[in-house]
């Protein structure tokens, strides 16, 4: 079972008073987005089933909220989760040569995980980031204007740990 | 004709810097709030918001000050001011930039706003993809919070107000304000039908008022300035400034505040703004509004059906109605040049509406998925002529028949589409050899009989 450390539930507890009482099922988002980052980067069973016993919630709950956004990963993921956007205007931009040149940097295609657990490509819906596209999101960073010439360097500064 | 008011203070050259606390207070920061509350009484806000002639800028026009007189007063529940920052409609970035560059010209907006409308507790509703905004806005109420701006009897008043800013997690329905509110009690974010209005039963059953980042924003400057002064800028019932955020085929990709009635041709064409369409292309159409909005063909969208020179105005964009206008909408402003593909673009928006529609109403669930199956085989060759009108078929029986707006907004990319370019629909149809390939060439006329 996973569990937050003592610092974490105290975070917790502070997001619990931002709503009135007896409405402690609105911090769920939030709070998947916490056991996302700390148990490995997606949403197992467990942490799922986990974050509905700190909400009071039943587990059945959770899996409802955490299929509906797409924020949340429910299987494993790499590292680094590439998520590409591909919408209208990053389209327009160039984001599908992006794409194609991810894919074979990385020998993956859309959804999938490099062996070494390294990366994961995903493609994703507008980012807001129009102006500046195309934009790929990874982690809480948004890497903008990536060009095709632009994604090897990218992902060798990542694979060496460097942030974007 | 320029005048800033939203993003004023905001260097243009430097891209990521920030706007603290001590730069907006020197040029007038929280002035507003300041005169508030030693000066006003609620309603002379909301009567300030009323003269103002403010729209909401989130894409539907409704006068903000009327919807703030919808807000249910005579129950004894509390009520909740929710600021909609889930900016998710394709070619729309202007919230994200004026939070990113002044966040606290949109805290001071909702301090001001949840002032004249009673509330003590402020939800700021942002997209969970802009998390470290996220963090900049709670570093920014920190701050406020430390300067008394916010928490209990603020600055020596009786009033108290809390502001909260809460992820989402990825879903652009929930930039429906009815579907917000289900997100933000920690459901999935399914719209509501109504009535009853959240003005009425909102968040938690309680009054709400549901206001977009941008209309917030505005608010400081009307309080300061009078609804009069604000009025007199713009057209008719387009008052006030807009953010127009501009993408696309053009020189000057960004966010640039215009004084409403500015002329779409000089926005394109102005090094102020757009700086023309790239490489010296031609201007092939433009989506004035967020991809929810009917695209134009270049010649409609410079000038209306009846030869007007088109504005940045609601009135003006949505001249000629559907057959030959569009909407001012969220301000997206989204511009194709002359190698652009119009059928690949609008599949490619299909698949966006398919993959975010909630799929609570059958039309929609159902009407996105084929919208999107229809324009895929035509963009790569297995399309038959039959699927032109299968397209239009649809997309009338999605419009209209869900609880939401969002069918509506699926829908009118598709139709405008078709309408304005049919020709290239038909090459698409009749000619599949030629256009398997991502990069077919890009035939407009009609070449078949």
């Amino acid at each position: 079972m996973p569990e937050f450390s003592t610092t974490q539930l105290e975070a917790v507890q502070n997001l619990l008073t931002q709503y009135p009482e007896g409405r402690q099922k609105s911090a769920i988002l939030p709070l998947l987005h916490m056991a996302q980052q700390t148990f490995g980067g997606y949403l197992s069973v467990d942490t799922m089933n986990y974050v509905a016993t700190l909400l009071g919630m039943q587990p059945v709950e959770v899996y409802e909220v955490a299929t509906f956004y797409t924020m949340f990963h429910l299987t494993p993921v790499g590292t680094y989760v590439l998520e590409v956007c591909r919408t209208g205007p990053c389209a327009l931009a160039g984001a599908e040569d992006t794409l194609e040149r991810i894919e074979s940097v990385l020998g993956i295609k859309d959804g999938e995980t490099t062996p070494d657990g390294m990366f994961t490509l995903k493609t994703v819906e507008c980012l807001a980031s129009c102006g500046s596209a195309p934009v790929i999101q990874v982690g809480e960073r948004y890497v903008e204007q990536v060009t095709p010439d632009r994604v090897p360097a990218l992902i060798d500064q990542l694979r060496a740990g460097g942030c974007p | 004709m320029s005048q800033s008011i939203l993003l004023a203070g905001v260097a243009r050259d430097a891209s990521h810097s920030v706007v603290p606390l001590d730069r907006y207070e020197a040029i007038g920061g929280y002035q507003a709030w300041r005169h508030a509350l030693s000066h006003c009484t609620p309603d002379d806000v909301i009567q300030a918001v009323k003269d103002s002639g403010l729209r909401g800028r989130g894409g539907a026009g409704f006068p903000t000050g009327t919807k703030w007189g919808f807000l249910d007063r005579r129950t004894d529940k509390p009520r909740y001011l929710v600021c909609n920052a889930d900016e998710s409609e394709p070619g729309t970035f202007k919230d994200r930039y004026l939070m990113e560059k002044v966040p606290h010209r949109l805290l001071e907006g909702v301090m001001v706003s949840a002032y004249a409308l009673g509330v003590h507790t402020a939800y700021i509703y942002i997209r969970g993809e802009l998390m470290w905004l996220k963090h900049q806005l709670d570093k920014a109420i920190a701050e406020a919070t430390h300067a008394g701006y916010l928490g209990d009897r603020i600055l020596g008043s009786d009033y108290s107000l809390r502001v909260v800013v809460h992820p989402g997690g990825g879903a652009y329905i929930c930039g429906e304000e009815s579907a917000l509110l289900e997100s933000l009690e920690g459901k999935r974010g399914n719209p509501r039908q109504k009535p009853p209005f959240p003005a009425v039963s909102g968040l938690y059953g309680c009054p709400t008022v549901i206001n977009n980042v941008e209309s917030l924003a505005s608010v400081p400057w009307i309080v300061l300035n009078g609804g009069a002064a604000y009025r007199q800028l713009g057209v008719g019932n387009s008052t006030g400034t807009k953010l127009i955020s501009a993408s696309g085929h053009i020189n000057r990709p960004g966010v640039y505040e215009v004084v409403m009635g500015l002329s779409v041709q000089e926005f394109i064409e102005s090094d102020d703004y757009c700086g023309g369409v790239r490489k010296g292309r031609s201007l092939k159409a433009v989506i004035p509004g967020g991809s929810s909005v009917p695209v134009l063909p270049a010649h409609l969208a410079l000038r209306t059906a009846a030869g007007e020179p088109r504005l940045l105005t609601y009135e003006s964009l949505a001249d000629g109605g559907f057959v030959s206008g569009s909407m001012l909408g969220s301000g997206g402003f989204i511009v194709m040049d002359d190698t652009t593909c119009m059928v690949r673009n609008t599949w490619n928006f299909s698949r966006f509406y398919h993959h975010e529609s909630c799929g609570q109403c059958s039309p929609c669930r159902e009407g996105t998925g084929w919208l999107e199956r229809v324009l895929h085989r035509l963009e790569h060759g297995h399309g038959t002529p039959d699927d032109i009108d299968l397209l239009v078929d649809i997309t009338k029986k999605i419009e209209g028949n869900t609880i939401c707006t969002f069918g509506d907004a699926a829908s009118w990319p598709v139709a405008s589409a078709v309408r304005h370019f049919r020709g290239e629909f038909e090459y698409h149809a009749y000619h599949p050899d030629r256009v398997a390939s991502r990069h077919h060439p890009i035939v407009t006329e009609r070449t078949v009989v």
